[in-house]
């Protein structure tokens, strides 16, 4: 027959004829029916054919048939699940070539000496039924080695729960949590496939505040403040305007004043300040002052070279290089008394 | 520190995990809604669609104001039943003087619409006019054959997306092993003119043929009715792509009891129950068989004919 012309997709049971066409609509709902109808048998005949030639088992309802996969794509309805990321004891474990060894479900329990289960109730070497610990050299007195027991079992529960966490924090990271888990940060329905939403951080809320309060003609200068909550922070420069009615004289002349210096500024842009006379006077008084001390520098080297064991007395009395140097001296004395004082 | 969250009933967890992304999906649950109004045929379209979807279908009967998949920010409420009802196809109804009796199918990826086609119901003929063999009835939840005809599922583009998502709506599971005995129902599309499509849904009746394939017969069992496609919403490129990724490698069923070597070959283990033979009910007890009675006869036997003896000898 013309089933080659199909496009059969045995996976779906589903067949297809894309060569039909009506030439003329039949004139009633019936015929149209009917012809309908009769197409659909010859695709369903198609399908058949290619069905019922499978191999096939028999069982007690009926021929089972094993379908191959559909070949029509369809869009999924959830994405792909991820693969769960390795915990760090997995990492460790392939690092160092450790390998998952089957444990026996029973051990032998010594203290009784018969065969037990090896973990949960009445389990074998259970240290929690051991009633007599003997007390050792390395003990420390005034402690109970019962409460330290439990209290060492207590942190090794919460270290493996810590451990746990950690590695769950990673998986979620990738998006591979197990459906059933949920961090109580992501408060969400579960089902593995929503991404957490993202905590937003002070430094944000602060700026969205600020954002929000701008909408408002006072920039949030007079909106309601929360308890504990900061004035927005306000970008940007505030405009100033300069008053509309002014009084004659310097009062007045403010607005004058601002354009002149944006004119100012936008015409000494380029005429560079030949002379800065302040400027240029200390610049002068600092040279003068440098070359006298120069002079006397080179005498105050001289009498230092000579050995200075005469005292104070004699040598006011001589040269007037000398002389010179201790006045200056005494300036500075006086200066820095006035300092301190 | 963080919280971990588990389910406290194995029941919860079992009900998260088949919810959880698969790597092979096997079916879509239907989400069957309708909005603030509907007319009389569209009633009945909704409820017989529910009732041919049975077992993989939700139908909710209040009106929904909201919900208007076309418009932007109407999907928001659909949107969150779908994650409710883990339902990732909907067929919503409503009726209006510009789109009376409108039919929107639509179908979600990751609980956000997909994609959308929007249909009028024309000639609408529900299961109660058609009469046929209650033994062809078809039975609930069994694996449809669906048959498209005609060209315009090829050519016209929004027939050819109203194929797909037709396709989606009524194949129900995907399954690997199908019993041929079991297969009793089709669909039947055929596209009419270049914006209709018939629909119908039939029985199937196997007649003799002589060989081993019998021939096929279809019975209306309804409803039937014609499909106008009206608007219709595709996908963008990049959420298409990202919907039609599949898994590389199938994940392999866990093989258990079974185990290789390499002088013997493949080694199955059987696991026998204690058959507890010392309990055993043996076919005849009689008395005699009984251990101690027939010890007792041993014994007897060894010093019984001094007994009888001296019963002799007293008389």
């Amino acid at each position: 027959m013309e089933t080659s012309q199909f496009e059969i997709d045995l996976g779906n049971l589903f067949a297809f004829n894309p060569h039909h066409q009506f030439s003329s609509l039949p004139s009633s709902r019936e015929e149209l029916v009917k012809e309908c109808l009769q197409k659909g048998t010859e695709l369903v005949q198609a399908i058949a054919n290619t069905l019922f030639n499978l191999p096939s088992t028999e069982d007690v309802d009926g021929p089972l048939v094993k379908l191959p996969p559909p070949t029509t794509r369809l869009p999924r309805e959830k994405p792909l699940p991820k693969p769960k990321p390795p915990t760090k004891w997995e990492l460790f474990a392939k690092a160092r070539g450790i390998k998952k060894r089957k444990k026996d479900k029973i051990s032998y329990d010594e203290p009784t000496g018969t065969w037990k289960r090896r973990y949960g109730y009445d389990r074998a070497n259970d240290e929690e039924n051991i009633p007599i610990i003997e007390a050792k050299i390395t003990d420390e007195p005034g402690e109970d080695p019962f409460a330290k027991r439990q209290a060492d079992k207590k942190k090794r529960v919460e270290k493996q729960d810590k451990n746990r966490l950690q590695n769950l924090k990673q998986a979620a990271k990738v998006d591979a949590l197990p459906s059933h888990v949920q961090l109580a940060a992501t408060a969400l329905p579960i089902t593995g496939t929503q991404t957490a939403p993202k905590k937003v951080t002070k430094d944000e809320l602060v700026n969205v505040a600020g954002i929000a309060a701008s909408a408002t003609a006072s920039g949030g200068k007079f909106d309601k403040k929360l308890p504990g909550e900061k004035p927005a922070q306000h970008k940007g420069k505030y405009r100033k305007f300069l008053p509309v009615v002014e009084g004659k004289g310097i009062v007045g002349s403010q607005e004058k004043e601002q354009t002149e210096k944006v004119l100012n500024k936008l015409i000494s842009k380029n005429s560079h300040d030949i002379l800065n006379v302040d400027k240029a006077v200390t610049m002068y008084n600092v040279k003068k002052e440098k070359r006298k001390n120069q002079k006397g520098k080179s005498s105050a080297t001289s009498s230092k070279l000579k050995p200075n064991t005469k005292p104070h007395q004699k040598s006011s009395k001589k040269g007037s290089s000398s002389s010179k140097k201790g006045s200056s001296f005494s300036k500075k004395g006086s200066s820095k008394k006035t300092k301190t004082t | 520190m963080l919280q971990v969250k588990t389910p406290k009933k194995g029941r919860v967890r079992r009900a998260l995990e088949k919810r959880a992304p698969k790597l092979v999906e096997t079916g879509k649950k239907t989400l069957i809604l309708h909005g603030t109004k509907t007319s009389g045929v569209l009633n009945s379209v909704l409820t017989e669609i529910y009732n041919i979807k049975k077992g993989s279908a939700v139908k909710f009967s209040r009106k929904n104001e909201n919900i208007k998949p076309f418009e932007s920010g109407g999907e928001t409420s659909l949107e969150f039943f779908s994650q409710r009802t883990d339902c990732s196809i909907f067929v919503y109804g409503s009726h209006s003087k510009k789109r009376p009796d409108n039919l929107v199918i639509g179908r979600t990826y990751d609980h956000h619409i997909y994609d959308l086609v929007e249909v009028g119901v024309e000639n609408f003929k529900p299961m109660e006019s058609f009469a046929y063999d209650k033994k062809l009835a078809p039975r609930i939840g069994s694996k449809p054959m669906i048959a498209f005809v005609g060209e315009g599922f090829e050519n016209v583009e929004e027939l050819k997306h109203l194929k797909e998502v037709l396709l989606d709506l009524l194949r129900g599971e995907v399954v690997e092993n199908l019993n041929i005995a079991g297969l009793d129902r089709v669909y039947v599309c055929t596209s009419i003119s270049s914006n209709r499509v018939f629909l119908s849904h039939c029985g199937l009746r196997l007649k003799k043929s002589g060989t081993a394939v019998p021939r096929m017969e279809l019975v209306e069992v309804g409803p039937s009715m014609d499909l106008i496609v009206r608007r219709n919403h595709l996908p963008s490129d990049s959420l298409r792509k990202e919907a039609m990724r599949t898994a590389r490698e199938q994940p392999k069923k866990k093989l258990k009891n079974v185990s290789g070597d390499a002088i013997q070959g493949k080694i199955g283990k059987i696991y026998v129950p204690d058959q507890k033979i010392g309990e055993m009910a043996l076919p005849n007890k009689a008395k005699g068989i009984k251990r101690e009675r027939r010890e007792a006869k041993l014994k007897d036997q060894d010093n019984g004919h001094v007994s009888k003896k001296q019963k002799e000898n007293k008389a």
